[in-house]
């Protein structure tokens, strides 16, 4: 066998605190080293040819690299070897950057240290195995959850590239928060004017099939080949049918909160949620149905016997698989809970809203058709409060939602559109006007006469009739009590409240915040760390509308490179089972958080016995199987215990 | 001494302020703020964050007028606390020697008779006279009276009422009698951490000596310190009100007389602000047959502070231009209340001046809850 060990300097960051010329002498006593050298930057094209010409000229058969983190550039070496004719698993690298010149101050100890890494990936390299990798076909479909902006774009470039699309919705139509908005900043466009026209492709395009109303439950298999279950919520109604005439809706005696309109007016209990909804077709409130209920009601059904006869009390829950190659995450945000901050009062007065339920007020679709009227009035006074939920360790919220700053500038532009005398303030702690166009347009709103003052306010109480906002203008120093007749509370956002359960069902991680987590925060931010599922929009972290559908177009773009490849490789690193020492006592297959394992029986002489085997398409090497087993039969390629236990010898040893 | 030997015993810990971002959430709730214009806890940090000695709690009068209400403490949304650094830099005045007359005499006191009252030690059980009342010695409930209601006479109505209502609903209970010493609150909120260590040490003792299983207080002060400047105390900790209402759940107590007036609830800030206890009271008083319970706008999270607390009692704001007690008796007169219930020995006593001071005695009285259960427990 013939080693060949290459050293980085990584510029000084190796170099300054590791003797790499010592290192490089040492390698070449090491056992089997054929050549051992040091390189200023061994992933440079140049540092790369240096591995590559030894490979031919001395016939090298394991290569060892001591340098930065595999996680770096164990992929840039693989391919380097593998273009030199050698099994891409023949590489083991010693990571003598983050775990040794960055994290150590001694130069002497950090040499030292790295002769202990190197000498250990050294041993184990003697024992690498070639291993090939799998091919497998990919199922050339997508899934797309969530059906608010970023989930349509996504869902509209995966179709519009020519493959199948299954969108999933929980709500009886698609939109998301979007279609609740009035206008949006900077620009002033009117939300549903932009969207609706994209709502309206999903619902028509040849290559999508929405599943409004429904709710992906389970999800098999791997990048390529997943299988999800979809479980369809009866409408009890007829979509084929359903022509949105609205007659049940007039028959309907049942009036609950309209929750489109966050409960700021009442619906009927059959309903669609807004005019423009997609799919165009009514639904039935399970909650509230008075012949769900109670069976003593049937006005809709009878009206609607005399048009299209679409209502259907028969319908039941169902559940549809669907097979996809890619997913797409796009579940999106709730708001900030904001009773959970008692002292603005939320919960006591009517006049103090959050910036979503002032959407729905300036809206001219919403419950007062556009107009700012609160308890049957027009403010005179309106204050602002921003940072409602955000920056807040307080409640676990330490993150800028990036969207309040100016969504306040807009919401105080529109009460100065409609609401010319009225006065204005906005209390901010600091104006984040970062976007394009974004600054230029919390100038316009300043211009426009509405006041900012610095400062956090501590309370809102009543005094009279009126509310009073209670804060330190900071850049006075002095406390102030505002009085006001509207309090628009700049509610930050939170992950779904579903997020868990999506996080759990395909297993993705989430960062502290609780928003999904990306493979990596700069170089991989719309994949997850999950082969084959990509992330769009405010599942990943508080966004705007420009910056979720930027998102959702790359999410759809890197969701098809395996649908238009029709391959992906599965990676090498499984574990395996040595079944004669198997004992089948099914540890590792409870252990294994892939369902990678089962138990097979297979036959022994004239018994039967059980014993483990690895799907090796579904591990993902993560190696629990291998430590939970007790007989040692169950064992990670590339990461055996034989091999292992060489590298822990080699760490033991002293070393001149 | 020579000098390069003198070491501090008081350092600030300017690092807790680190991740302030001068909001100025803190002042924007700060009640004291509303009555003094020269008291900003938010200017006090930033002051701290810039200098680097001690020193900068020198010459500034205004810190003896925070009254620890912990309103800054529970809306910082960085989770610093503006009221604990205040309370350490007098701390740093009491190392120095640089403490007003008044609340000198205050830690005198407690030095030497254990109680910030100057009173003599041996008429603490004066106002169990006439009652009977076992020593802890002989039960398992503590109760614990505390120093203002145990020697200021207006305030003993409250625990006789408290020993009354206890005998009937069946609870086996005692006092420590004359070995009771302060619970320290107000005495570390003055910044005597010295004085406030030998009390916690000498309750500490007192609680190991005897079985104690529970113990009730009078004050939410002591009750804030048993919780939490106690660690090493193992016993359950509860106010009065959360006991009674235990016995009126229970059904071991019940109200049979009626009290037919318009009453409002007072939150004491070292019940609710500092300890979340709201419900318990309100409960009770929801209970009482005839009484038509109507909320203060500013309550419970928003509940506006007395001033009594923090030491506060013995000493008046610098600068001030009102009492935010006076404003507080102000809105139950807007609000039309003939009584404001509460369940704080300070708030009792600041309230009632307030109702002295704007002449409003006819309209208006401040009352214990405990005063108002005797009424109807009979």
């Amino acid at each position: 066998m013939k080693l060949g060990v290459y050293i980085c300097h990584c510029g000084v960051n190796i170099k300054a605190n590791v003797n790499v010329a010592k290192l490089t002498k040492f390698a070449e006593q090491l056992p089997r080293v054929r050549v051992a050298r040091d390189y200023l930057y061994m992933c440079s094209e140049p540092g790369q040819q240096l591995i590559k010409k030894d490979i031919e000229e001395h016939g090298l058969d394991r290569v060892v690299v001591a340098a930065c983190s595999p996680r770096m550039h164990e992929i840039t070496f693989r391919k380097a070897l593998r273009s030199a004719g050698l099994n891409p698993h023949c590489l083991e690298i010693a990571n003598i950057r983050e775990q040794c010149s960055w994290v150590h101050e001694d130069r002497m100890k950090a040499t030292q240290k790295a002769q202990k890494l190197l000498a250990a990936a050294v041993s184990k390299a003697a024992l690498l195995e070639p291993l090939e990798e799998k091919e497998v076909e990919v199922t050339p479909a997508a899934l797309v959850v969530g059906g608010g902006i970023a989930g349509i774009q996504a869902a509209l470039d995966i179709a519009d590239t020519g493959y199948k699309v299954y969108l999933v919705e929980k709500e009886p139509s698609i939109g998301g928060h979007m279609i609740q908005l009035d206008k949006t900043f900077p620009t002033l466009d009117c939300s549903a004017c932009i969207l609706t026209p994209k709502m309206a492709d999903v619902g028509n395009h040849p290559n999508i099939e929405l599943f409004s109303y429904s709710e992906v439950v389970a999800v098999k298999g791997f990048v390529g080949n997943f299988e999800v279950t979809i479980k369809k919520k009866p409408r009890y109604i007829d979509e084929t049918k359903c022509n949105a005439c609205g007659q049940c809706a007039q028959y309907c005696s049942i009036e609950v909160p309209d929750s489109f309109n966050l409960n700021l007016s009442k619906r009927k209990c059959i309903y669609i949620p807004f005019p423009q909804s997609v799919p165009a077709c009514y639904v039935i409130d399970p909650d509230h149905c008075r012949y769900l209920l109670t069976r003593d009601c049937t006005q809709c059904l009878e009206v609607c016997k005399q048009g299209t006869n679409a209502i259907d009390f028969t319908q039941k829950e169902e559940l549809v698989e669907v097979k996809v190659g890619t997913i797409v995450i796009a579940t999106g945000y709730d708001l900030f809970d904001v009773t959970t901050k008692p002292e603005y009062g939320y919960h006591l007065y009517d006049n103090v809203i959050t910036g979503l339920e002032f959407e729905r007020l300036s809206n001219a679709s919403g419950p007062t058709t556009g107009e700012i009227i609160i308890n049957g009035k027009k403010p005179k006074d309106v204050v602002f409060i921003q940072c409602v939920g955000s920056r807040d360790k307080t409640v676990g919220n330490e993150y800028c939602s990036r969207v309040c700053c100016m969504y306040t500038a807009k919401q105080a532009h529109l009460v100065r559109e409609k609401l010319p005398q009225a006065t204005i303030t906005v209390f901010y702690m600091d104006v984040r006007a970062f976007g394009k166009g974004f600054e230029e347009f919390y100038d316009r709103v300043k211009q426009e006469g509405v006041k900012y003052r610095r400062g956090n306010p501590s309370e809102v109480y009543r005094r009279g009739d009126r509310l009073v906002v209670k804060a330190e203008d900071t850049l006075q120093g002095e406390l102030v009590e505002v009085e006001a007749d509207l309090v628009v509370l700049a509610s930050g956002i939170i992950p779904n409240k579903q997020t868990a359960q999506i996080a759990s069902l395909l297993k993705l991680s989430q960062s502290p915040d609780r928003f999904l987590l990306e493979a990596h925060p700069k170089l991989r931010p719309v994949d997850s760390a999950s082969d084959g599922i990509f992330l769009a929009g405010c599942c990943q972290g508080p966004k705007d509308i420009p910056d979720s559908v930027a998102q959702a177009s790359a999410a759809a773009a890197k969701s098809l490179i395996p649908l238009s490849t029709g391959k992906v490789i599965i990676q090498a690193l499984t574990s395996f089972v040595q079944e004669s020492d198997c004992r089948g006592c099914g540890f590792c297959v409870e252990a294994c958080p892939f369902d990678a394992i089962e138990l097979r029986e297979v036959k022994r002489g004239r018994r039967v016995l059980e014993v483990a085997s690895v799907n090796e398409v579904l591990c993902k090497g993560c190696g629990v199987c291998a430590s939970v087993c007790l007989s040692g039969a169950i064992q990670q390629k590339s990461f055996a215990d034989r091999q292992i236990l060489s590298m822990v010898a080699a760490l033991g040893e002293e070393y001149a | 001494m020579p000098e390069e030997e003198w070491k501090r015993l008081v350092t600030i810990g300017r690092e807790r302020l680190f991740p302030c971002i001068q909001c100025g959430k803190c002042t924007g709730g700060c009640p004291i703020a509303l009555v003094c214009k020269t008291f900003n806890v938010r200017r006090i940090l930033n002051e701290v964050l810039y200098t680097e000695g001690e020193e900068v709690a020198h010459n500034k009068d205004y810190l003896w007028n925070c009254s620890a209400c912990g309103t800054c403490m529970s809306r910082c949304p960085k989770g610093v606390d503006p009221m604990e650094m205040v309370l350490t830099l007098r701390s740093v005045l009491v190392e120095d020697g640089e403490i007003p007359a008044k609340v000198r005499d205050v830690l005198k006191s407690i030095d030497v008779r254990k109680n910030p009252w100057g009173m003599g030690k041996d008429s603490r059980t004066d106002w169990t006279r006439g009652l009977e009342v076992k020593n802890i010695a002989d039960a398992e409930v503590l109760y614990y009276v505390c120093c203002t209601p145990a020697f200021d006479q207006r305030l003993q109505k409250v625990p006789r009422a408290i020993v009354k209502a206890f005998n009937k609903g069946g609870v086996n209970f005692g006092i420590l009698g004359l070995e009771e010493v302060c619970c320290g609150n107000e005495i570390k909120r003055l910044g005597d951490l010295w004085n406030f260590e030998a009390l916690r040490e000498k309750n500490l003792e007192n609680f190991k000596k005897y079985p104690i299983k529970q113990i009730v207080v009078t004050s939410p002060h002591c009750y804030n310190s048993f919780i939490h400047d106690y660690p090493g105390l193992d016993v359950e900790v509860k106010h009065y009100t959360q006991k009674i209402d235990e016995l009126l759940t229970e059904g071991r107590l019940a109200f049979t007389g009626e009290f037919t007036k318009k009453v409002a609830f007072h939150d004491p800030c070292f019940l609710g602000k500092h300890n979340q206890v709201f419900d318990e009271p309100r409960r009770i008083l929801q209970r009482v047959p005839g009484l038509n319970y109507v909320e203060f706008d500013r309550c419970r999270e928003r509940s506006l502070c007395c001033e009594g607390g923090g030491g506060r009692m013995w000493i008046e704001a610098f600068d001030a231009k009102d009492r935010t007690a006076n404003l507080r008796v102000r809105e139950a007169i807007d609000l039309g209340v003939e009584v404001i219930a509460t369940s704080c020995p300070f708030c009792l006593l600041t309230l009632e001046d307030a109702i002295k001071i704007g002449r409003y005695e006819e309209r208006l009285k401040v009352m214990d809850i405990m005063e108002i259960i005797d009424l109807v427990l009979n």
